[in-house]
């Protein structure tokens, strides 16, 4: 941290991820918690902002907050439910659940001390978004293009899906 | 003229600086000087676009259009915020109140947020982010959520269908709007907001770009939600849409927020393809920003000029339309750009 203020930063960043995070598993209305995931996907955008990554806290605002919340959305309003008033269904089993995560905490916290974190020296670049580019389109063109194909046949394969269902309606 | 904001903030700057300010606490209140003036330009131009609207509607039906309150009906939108502040703010009973509160007062949250990358004339941007445009398209996406938020929370059954038009519509619109802008940054190779205007001082990209332009303008208007495309508040089928339970001021936020958001596209679609401040034909005694701003009122009414044209197309066209034309011309845009700037290079023109 370079100097107090952005030490506050990251802890009230901190705390509102996690914050949001907790609230988006312990509400009963679903609704509400699809809200508190956004607060927390902007959380972590500005965290990103912090780390000088301006490029990624955008995407992570467009792409998580932006579309992904849409999707979830999406499927929040298929549910058919008379109201959505305890629509989130939570585990109470406490005492299982406190201790796996608690140990599971504990784990990755060793971990975390333990392992010899790489620090670049190197000057944070101004620009990320011309860094990125000749990676994505030269260097990893091949898994670039094959993740673009796998995501349009998945599409292709939902539209061929909802269709036929669509026809069998129709028919009967 | 022509440096007037900028020499005004250098003025604040260097009357802070003799009062015994640090340089941060001078960088810090002249940032907030800044966009506070934003504000309050975007505020007042939505309560007079409000004014144009009815103005333009109305000579467009051979009407006159307001012209009792104030000189030319000018006040007539001031009068009609005094009336809704008035007005009582009705919670329905059934309502999830806090949401159904937050509504109307996020909905102003991105319009804002986003007009601060805004480069308003030469040197008159608040923020020269790097990530310019991509900002404007990520902080964008957020008002679908705020308004189907609004929307689920009325529990109504004219808001749930409204809200859940927007959400369908705003992202369908999303995808041509944003393929469309590629086409320019293939051309500039940059995502600032002033090395995109700079880069059109020759020649302004409605010219290189003009699919792009006719696409990133029809997904504008689906995007603000005005007609021909105002589906998600199409009156006489589902009363307001996701707005339908809000009275008084909160609906007034609602309404002024189409408006910045109007704003906030033809500023965009100024300075992305317009050229921004630059003056044409070499009119550089006009001050840039003013040309900005006539640009800028420029697109509003066409984007009003549409609106009192056009009658309201059908969901199942919308969808179409969207999908089916848009998104596929914008990705041929794409493909027609990238392959006539390798032709470019390769021929060393």
């Amino acid at each position: 941290m370079d100097n107090v203020y952005s030490l506050l930063a990251f802890v009230l960043l901190a705390g509102m991820i996690l914050g949001s995070a907790l609230l988006v598993v312990t509400l009963r209305n679903l609704v509400h918690s699809v809200l508190w995931l956004i607060v927390m996907f902007i959380g972590v955008a500005g965290t990103f902002l912090l780390l000088n990554a301006d490029f990624v806290a955008a995407v992570q605002v467009l792409v998580y907050a932006g579309a992904v919340c849409i999707m979830l959305v999406f499927g929040v309003m298929l549910v058919q439910r008379p109201n959505m008033e305890h629509s989130n269904p939570i585990n109470w089993r406490f005492k299982l659940a406190a201790p796996l995560v608690g140990g599971l905490f504990i784990v990755i916290g060793l971990l975390t001390a333990k392992s010899q974190l790489v620090v670049s020296g190197q000057e944070v670049p101004a620009q990320t978004v011309q860094a990125l580019a000749p990676i994505l389109l030269n260097d990893f063109v091949i898994p670039f293009e094959v993740a673009a194909i796998l995501l349009t046949v998945a599409l292709t394969g939902a539209l061929l899906l909802v269709k036929e269902v669509k026809a069998n309606g129709n028919g009967s | 003229m022509e440096n007037l904001f900028v020499s005004m903030a250098a003025g604040i700057r260097s009357l802070l600086g003799s009062g015994g300010l640090s340089e941060w606490a001078t960088d810090f209140l002249v940032m907030f000087l800044k966009l506070g003036a934003i504000l309050v330009y975007i505020l007042v131009s939505a309560l007079w676009l409000v004014y144009m609207e009815r103005k333009v509607s109305a000579y467009m039906q051979c009407r006159i259009g307001p012209n009792r309150v104030g000189p030319m009906g000018l006040l007539q939108t001031t009068a009609d915020i005094g009336k809704l502040i008035s007005k009582e703010f009705i919670i329905p009973k059934d309502a999830d109140k806090k949401l159904f509160l937050l509504g109307p007062i996020l909905i102003f949250m991105p319009p804002l947020a986003v007009f601060a990358v805004a480069p308003f004339g030469k040197g008159m941007v608040a923020i020269d982010m790097n990530i310019g445009v991509y900002y404007f398209l990520a902080l964008a996406s957020l008002s679908t959520v705020i308004i189907w938020m609004a929307g689920w929370a009325s529990n109504n059954k004219y808001s749930l269908i409204g809200s859940m038009r927007v959400v369908a519509q705003m992202v369908s619109y999303e995808m041509p709007l944003i393929l469309s802008i590629v086409g320019v940054i293939i051309l500039t190779g940059t995502l600032n907001m002033s090395d995109i205007i700079h880069a059109q001082e020759n020649v302004w990209f409605i010219f290189l770009q003009p699919l792009g332009f006719l696409i990133y303008l029809i997904a504008a208007v689906a995007e603000t939600n005005r007609a021909p495309f105002d589906l998600v508040e199409g009156e006489s089928e589902i009363i307001c849409g996701p707005f339908t339970e809000y009275s008084g001021m909160g609906f007034a936020m609602f309404f002024l927020a189409e408006y910045a958001n109007v704003v906030l596209v033809s500023v965009m679609a100024t300075t992305l393809f317009l050229g921004g401040w630059l003056a044409p034909f070499g009119l550089t005694f006009i001050p840039s920003w003013i040309w900005f701003l006539l640009k800028v009122y420029l697109m509003i009414f066409l984007f009003m000029w549409f609106r009192w044209t056009y009658p309201r197309v059908r969901v199942d066209q919308l969808m179409e339309f969207g999908w089916k034309v848009l998104v596929p011309l914008s990705i041929a845009n794409i493909f027609v750009t990238g392959i006539g700037k390798y032709l470019y290079h390769s021929l060393g023109w």
